[in-house]
């Protein structure tokens, strides 16, 4: 295989110069005239009021947990997917009580209630 | 012709001058294709909704991507006095950047002859294929966060928290339905799935068609597109995380979703419909033992495949064809679907989409398992079993998604009369 990992270092390479570029190009050629009201946050016209760093929904973090045991298994089940027929049933029922156990979890948290967004 | 030999990393100044020949060219080519993929956008837009759309600058306003561009570059730039200098110059980068480097592992047409030796027509052909791909589809999600919390605006910061919600739950469903994908092709590599299409004789979107519906609807919620653009959301959050974004970086942002967008269409085509591969069998050819074969005869040698120059022109058109036929119906769908609430989004994608991808893969690995058992080769027979059970998959998924108990309406959760409802 010529496989190489090099081509992708360079066209990150490429790409993140490409970006800095963008940046400082326009950096250079475009005009700064600031005033107070251009740098207010844009609410519509509206003067905010408060900060926007508040707390927020407690949703997002179940979420963000739920994201994690998931996306672990898509990772555990890819070397399966991959070797399916020569790793056979034995394997297959593994990965059924695997995934069954997760279905489970994510049945409790549908009945809890986690999934909800009201 | 010139020799067979494919050229690698050991032929030193060779490879070197191919591959940069290539990343230049696939950078341009990205470059390109994404500013007049917005224009396709607003032109398609218009025809549409039966207006003209932008057709001033250039013939057929084909100079207009042009146009925009040196128009952002030149406009002054807002930087909000409360917004965290560092990273909302980080946010625009931090989108851009994986957004361009995901096409490197995307085979876009048949290896091409050269006097100096094959030249394979992919970037690097990296053997973690699929989990590059997802990997870098993940860091996305940095990009939109990271502006939604430096511009310090109240809907910016909505629309990053709605982003990375909607991005996370969606990426578990993309790679489920991958999932399927990998099982078919036994193998990671974009150029093996190629390959393998052409060994089944089918592509991979009818033997796993539940899987490419999955697959497409998952694809929209990452590109954040309608019916999917939680994050942007006008009606709602002004324009979502960017904002406060103006001039280059906001077009950076702009540039990051249309090449999102032509990622996800490629990897759709190459996934699902053969990559580059064109129907009829005369133009196959995948790696046997380190050679290019076209098959295997009637006594079960391998033909060695003919390359020419012709054979990868016409690949490379019918992988540019397939690209731009789902980029079309990116545009398509934003015109034809109205956006989905944000609750409906999130249970779509943990109430159907998650448990759905995983029940169905379970169901494809039991059938391909009796299929070997049954001494079934991989090959045209293989293919149709498994195009049977797929299909009444996706009847089963339409069924149920059509009896509408699953995505709560307005009244979710409650069974509504009609005598109800207009009371």
């Amino acid at each position: 295989m010529s496989g190489s990992y090099i081509p992708l270092l360079v066209l990150f390479g490429v790409s993140i110069v490409n970006a800095i570029g963008m940046g400082i190009a326009s950096h250079i050629l475009n005009p700064r005239r600031p005033t107070p009201v251009k740098e207010m946050p844009y609410e519509s016209g509206m003067i905010p009021l408060g900060d926007t760093r508040q707390r927020f929904s407690v949703k997002f973090y179940v979420v963000a947990i739920s994201f994690i045991v998931f996306d672990l298994e898509t990772v555990f089940l890819i070397p399966w997917a991959v070797n399916l027929q020569s790793l056979g049933w034995g394997v297959f029922g593994a990965v059924s009580l695997f995934v069954l156990l997760l279905a489970l979890g994510l049945v409790y948290e549908w009945r809890k209630g986690g999934l909800e967004w009201e | 012709m010139g020799s067979s030999h494919i050229i690698g990393i050991e032929d030193g100044t060779a490879y070197f001058l191919v591959t940069s020949a290539k990343i230049a060219v696939m950078f341009g080519v990205v470059m390109i294709t994404v500013a007049y993929t917005t224009l396709a956008e607003r032109r398609v837009s218009a025809f549409i909704q039966d207006r003209l759309g932008p057709n001033r600058v250039g013939p057929m306003g084909l100079l207009q991507p042009i146009a925009d561009g040196l128009k952002n570059l030149l406009k002054e730039e807002t930087l909000p006095a409360s917004a965290s200098r560092l990273y909302f110059l980080l946010g625009p980068m931090l989108a851009m950047i994986p957004a361009l480097v995901t096409f490197a592992v995307i085979p876009f047409a048949a290896p091409l002859p050269t006097p100096w030796g094959v030249v394979p027509m992919v970037i690097a052909d990296v053997p973690i294929g699929v989990l590059y791909i997802l990997a870098l589809s993940s860091l996305g999600v940095y990009g939109v966060v990271i502006a939604g919390w430096a511009s310090n605006n109240k809907y910016a910061f909505l629309g990053g928290l709605r982003a990375s919600a909607q991005m996370i739950s969606y990426e578990v469903g993309l790679g489920l339905s991958l999932i399927a994908v990998l099982m078919l092709a036994g193998n990671v590599t974009l150029t093996e799935i190629v390959s393998r299409q052409q060994q089944l004789g089918i592509w991979f979107a009818l033997p796993l068609s539940l899987g490419f519906i999955l697959f497409l609807i998952c694809a929209f919620a990452e590109t954040n597109r309608l019916p999917f653009d939680m994050p942007e959301a006008e009606s709602e959050l002004i324009t979502g995380f960017h904002t406060e974004y103006s001039a280059m970086k906001f077009s950076m942002f702009f540039i990051a979703e249309y090449a999102h967008m032509l990622t996800a269409s490629a990897l759709m085509a190459t996934l699902f419909f053969g990559g580059w591969d064109l129907p009829g069998t005369w133009d196959d050819m995948y790696m046997f033992q380190g050679q290019l074969i076209s098959g295997f005869g009637a006594n079960g040698a391998p033909i060695a495949a003919t390359l020419t120059v012709w054979k990868s022109l016409a690949t490379f058109l019918g992988f540019a064809l397939k690209t731009g036929f789902f980029l079309f119906l990116y545009i398509w769908i934003r015109w034809t679907l109205p956006r989905f609430r944000y609750d409906q989004v999130m249970e779509l994608g943990w109430k159907v989409i998650i448990p759905i991808s995983l029940g169905y893969t379970m169901v494809l690995a039991a059938t391909m398992l009796t299929l070997y058992e049954a001494g079934v080769e991989y090959g045209f027979t293989f293919g149709l079993v498994l195009s049977v059970v797929s299909g009444l998959c996706t009847l089963g998924f339409v069924f149920l998604l059509d009896k509408g108990g699953t995505i709560g309406g307005a009244a979710s959760g409650k069974k509504v009369t009609f005598e109800q409802e207009i009371l």
